[in-house]
């Protein structure tokens, strides 16, 4: 089930990817499909009645049962750089809009 | 129309995709597999040596002595990757402070904050980098680690800068720290091949499972990669918070 909420998440951040116009909500688009990519690998890892991989003293034996610990370790991977390239690309927005006075790839005219 | 394309493709990709994955009795839902997978040798913490079950402040020495079997993997199994991804960080924060280079002065809101903003800001910032810095040194027997416990630290950096009008924090520090964070990590590598046989191996006594002082180098890689993460993300904010001179 939210392997299909990931699915959903994924094709609505490609469809706003392919239609908008406007920068920032390229971004937005480009952050959706990357939650939903997430979303989707961490939910690979699932094992049924599984709980989180980590020991502690009610769960203190490895013999339990955990769910996949190595897409989680993925994702986090994955989190990291989604946030670095999000903030590259505001700071591109920002610069664009700094020069062109509007977010709009429409509205931006050709360069001189 | 181009929409009404657009939402064909996407559909149409969807339902190759949905196809692929579910229809041919293929439901990756229901792994329950993960014990004979190679998923299991990192709980079992057996990747290179052999080894039955761990207990949680029973088993010591094990070739990683991290209570949390995700802080094991992303800083000491795949611990190159890891430190392949804090570059990456690294030159994100360089690319956004080479294309806002021209951005110095501090932005200045329409709205100008109060007296309730800034005492309240001033008691949460503490707690915050307190609560950063507990995560990442117990990233190896908690939830968390050293990314959320920097974004924190980074989290409490930008309230400061919302809150107080004139606030700016003092960058080259945090360049320097962020600098010798990225070769301290790259150091201990080193020496792990040297003293032991591979980049970045875990030479330390990797003590009991679940002690705060235990898992070998992995607490320390945690606390350089949340200064790191720390330093990178405050960067970040401050060179977003300002503006151009205007000339």
């Amino acid at each position: 089930m939210i392997q299909i909420a990931g699915l959903i998440l994924i094709l609505i951040g490609l469809y706003g990817l392919i239609t908008k116009r406007n920068i920032i909500k390229m971004i937005i688009a480009l952050n959706v499909l990357e939650i939903g990519l997430n979303l989707f690998i961490v939910s690979v890892g699932y094992v049924q009645d599984g709980i989180a991989p980590i020991l502690t003293e009610v769960n203190n034996s490895s013999g339990l049962i955990f769910v996949d610990p190595l897409p989680q370790a993925l994702v986090l991977t994955a989190i990291v750089i989604g946030m670095g390239t999000t903030a590259l690309s505001l700071a591109f927005a920002r610069k664009i809009y700094a020069t062109h006075q509007t977010f709009d790839l429409n509205e931006m005219g050709v360069e001189e | 129309m181009k929409r009404i394309v657009s939402i064909l493709l996407v559909v149409v990709l969807g339902y190759f995709v949905y196809t692929s994955l579910y229809v041919d009795g293929f439901d990756m839902a229901v792994s329950d597999n993960r014990q004979t997978s190679i998923s299991d040798a990192y709980i079992t913490k057996s990747v290179t040596s052999e080894n039955e079950s761990v207990t949680y402040m029973e088993s010591t020495d094990l070739e990683n002595g991290s209570a949390n079997i995700v802080t094991a993997i992303v800083t000491d199994y795949r611990s190159f990757d890891t430190l392949g991804e804090v570059t990456v960080l690294f030159l994100a924060s360089i690319g956004v402070s080479m294309v806002l280079a021209g951005f110095t002065k501090k932005y200045q809101f329409k709205m100008k904050t109060n007296r309730i903003l800034k005492t309240g800001a001033r008691l949460v910032v503490g707690l915050a980098l307190v609560l950063g810095v507990y995560m990442f040194t117990h990233g190896h027997l908690s939830p968390g680690g050293g990314f959320p416990g920097g974004s924190i630290i980074g989290a409490s950096i930008l309230m400061m800068y919302l809150s107080e009008e004139n606030f700016r924090a003092r960058m080259a520090s945090f360049k320097w720290m962020e600098s010798l964070a990225g070769t301290v990590y790259v150091l201990i590598g080193i020496i792990g091949l040297f003293v032991a046989t591979y980049f970045l191996e875990n030479f330390l006594p990797t003590g009991t499972v679940g002690a705060l002082v235990s898992a070998g180098i992995i607490p320390i890689v945690y606390i350089l990669i949340g200064l790191k993460v720390g330093s990178e993300v405050s960067g970040i904010i401050d060179q977003f918070l300002t503006e151009e001179v205007a000339s």
